[in-house]
């Protein structure tokens, strides 16, 4: 096992801060009526983004879900990109197009998610095979909730990616409900781990509020990956502490169980395991977090000042050149 | 009479049409408990129970699927897609097996597939989509699209009670936007009988879902110019009421076909041909499309307000049309 160093220690925890804080200030963009459309939230989720995408290297694809704003950010994403995205500005990779973290980029190394569960992980496993095929060797990894491994697309990009022996890591976030759906509604498997088994893939349960047990774990799995060992599945155990989106307040989710949850807050216990090690000391951690609430107010700033997209621009993108029919009726 | 929004209609004829036949039964994603994602089921799974609603995994395929197969059991299932546009994962069950089966095997399959449709809530390409088009060239299912809360219901249970598959696009738009009062007594809306929406002698726009609004809106405003609009709201799309259609065209003798899903390939295309090989001698203009422009639905505001047919875009047609 590879150990960390003290910068990557920090690392996981400025990944997993920036991840919480950011979406702390979408919140109030929500309120303020400058989040356009829904917002989805990772609360008590951070540490599986951001642990197992810390796992890849340069050259390495993920694809996200809806939750994984954390693994973007550690791929790199900016938090004005996410920002202009969430507003439906010019200035998002989508340039106002799609919504939230629906936005791509290869060199840095992600593709964000279409709404329709489960269909990344085969374009996911395309990746592999065309960097195979072009005798790159690098890694994929695409995340689904407990939720999407219900889908037909979800079975068929698996199966292929292990007849095919890709190096593709699927992680699944188990976190209790997909919208209102608990998951023993959902699969009638306790462990969501015990569907690799079908499909002849090794798999592993983490504990996905422990971000450096995520880190290893996915870590083992990409390095397996990169050495043509072929796939792994994770499961990753943790717990969506808000609603699905903004608009649900989860009354459906026993107290209880969110307050276990609670006592078991990645960030929270992170701290105590970076002061325990001594890496970063309380007041150190405090002015860590004082520099990412700076840079966010720097980096809203500049998605403040993206213009919406005009409308003169509607029809751009949709080919590599415009065909004539598409704007005959325009106004 | 008591007032009811467009949403409710639809959950009153679920409610009265699972009072009326045990056989009708509800299957969905987050539709009991919780009571859909819009709520339109809310109150069905306390009052009929988790085996007549039932709350199903992300499995669009399979759902469409099991209800088929309950359907030639002899059941009346209505499945939810949570947006109509997911009915995507469930295309292969709907256009192979389900619109088939009574042609291939003698069977019927009478399944009611409603949903969320329809774009104006900055729901971006994945929550907005319009999918008629997709499905319209595929025999054996039927198509059905209300624009007003009477209609919504009366078809809803013209569509459970039909003995073929029905595809149920509601709007989502509308869901609270559109109140009015209902009848207490029970009415169907036949499927395939259109309505005119409002009687006019210079042009006739034909159209259906939230699309009959910007059709009245427009006549409204044009009425001012001495411009005389005719709305023929469709409401039933597969089969559609080509006599209405006809009769519009033969009376004003000019023609506007308004949606809002995208051009090329567009419900309109159907309308014209019909219109261009069955009452060519009564049109004194071309036939005119106002629809979205051929592009996913964007999310930003500025360019969906672009996209979708609006007022301003439809009178400008109406206009020229009126003139020419
Ligand atoms: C094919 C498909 N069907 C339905 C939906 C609507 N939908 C969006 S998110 C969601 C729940 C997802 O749950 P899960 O996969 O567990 O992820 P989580 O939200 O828990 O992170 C549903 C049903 C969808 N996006 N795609």
């Amino acid at each position: 096992m590879v150990e960390l160093t003290k910068q990557q220690y920090i690392d996981l925890y400025y990944y997993m801060r920036l991840t919480r804080s950011l979406e702390e200030r979408l919140t109030i963009l929500f309120r303020q009526n400058k989040v356009i459309g829904g917002l989805y939230r990772s609360l008590g989720q951070e540490a599986t983004a951001v642990g197992t995408a810390y796992a890849l290297s340069k050259g390495d694809i993920l694809s996200p879900l809806i939750r994984d704003l954390g693994a973007m950010l550690v791929r790199g994403a900016l938090p004005r990109e996410i920002f202009m995205q969430y507003m439906a500005r010019e200035g998002g990779g989508s340039r106002g197009r799609d919504l939230n973290i629906h936005i791509a980029d290869l060199e840095r190394g992600f593709i964000g998610p279409i709404s329709h569960l489960g269909d990344m992980v085969s374009v996911t496993a395309g990746l592999a095979l065309g960097a195979r095929l072009k005798a790159k060797n690098i890694v994929t990894m695409v995340y689904v909730g407990d939720g999407a491994t219900s889908t037909g697309a979800f079975h068929e990009g698996v199966n292929l990616i292990a007849v095919l022996n890709l190096p593709t890591i699927i992680v699944m976030e188990h976190n209790g409900y997909a919208f209102s759906t608990p998951t023993e509604q959902q699969c009638a498997v306790r462990d969501l781990i015990e569907k690799a088994k079908a499909y002849g893939i090794p798999g592993y349960i983490v504990d996905g509020n422990d971000v450096v047990a995520c880190y290893e774990v996915a870590r083992q799995a990409v390095d397996r990956a990169r050495q043509g060992g072929g796939p792994t599945m994770i499961e990753a155990k943790t717990f969506r502490m808000l609603g699905h989106a903004q608009h649900d307040d989860q009354r459906y989710v026993p107290k209880d169980l969110l307050e276990y949850w609670k006592t078991k807050d990645p960030i929270d216990n992170y701290k105590r395991v970076l002061e325990q090690k001594d890496i970063l000391k309380s007041d150190e951690l405090d002015q860590l977090d004082r520099r990412i609430a700076e840079y966010l107010d720097e980096e809203l700033a500049i998605a403040e000042a993206s213009p919406f997209p005009d409308p003169a621009s509607l029809l751009e993108g949709v080919y590599k050149e415009p065909i004539r029919n598409a704007s005959s009726h325009l106004p | 009479m008591p007032v009811v929004t467009y949403l409710e209609a639809i959950r009153q004829a679920l409610f009265e049409e699972m009072e009326r036949d045990p056989n009708v039964f509800l299957m969905g994603e987050d539709i009991g408990v919780y009571g859909g994602a819009f709520k339109v089921t809310e109150g069905l799974y306390e009052r009929f129970g988790k085996d007549r609603v039932i709350d199903t995994p992300i499995s669009e395929a399979a759902i469409v699927g099991a209800a088929c197969g309950a359907a030639m059991m002899g059941l009346r299932p209505v499945v939810e897609m949570q947006f109509i546009d997911f009915i995507s994962c469930a295309f292969d069950m709907l256009t192979n097996f389900a619109a088939t089966s009574r042609y291939r095997q003698n069977i019927g399959i009478p399944i009611v597939v409603r949903g969320p449709c329809g774009g104006g809530v900055r729901g971006g390409p994945f929550h907005s989509q319009n999918v008629e088009s997709f499905f319209l060239n595929t025999p054996g299912l039927k198509m059905v699209a209300p624009a007003t809360a009477y209609d919504a219901k009366g078809l809803l249970k013209a569509a459970i009670r039909d003995d073929d598959p029905v595809l149920y696009f509601e709007h989502k738009f509308l869901y609270r936007r559109i109140k009015e009062d209902l009848p207490h007594e029970e009415y169907i809306v036949p499927i395939g009988k259109a309505r005119v929406a409002r009687q006019g002698s210079t042009l006739s726009i034909i159209t259906y879902g939230a699309m009959v609004y910007t059709a009245l809106e427009t006549a409204e405003l044009l009425a001012k110019e001495g411009i005389d609009i005719e709305v023929i709201d469709l409401r039933s799309l597969l089969p559609y009421d080509e006599e209405a259609v006809l009769t519009s065209v033969a009376k004003t003798n000019k023609v506007i076909l308004l949606h809002e899903a995208t051009r090329t390939g567009g419900y309109a295309g159907e309308l014209a041909a019909t219109i261009a090989e069955k009452a060519f001698e009564y049109l004194d203009g071309p036939i005119v499309r106002v629809t979205a422009p051929d592009t996913p639905v964007p999310y930003s505001p500025p360019l969906e307000d672009y996209f979708l047919p609006s007022v301003e875009k439809l009178a400008k047609a109406a206009r020229r049309l009126a003139e020419y």
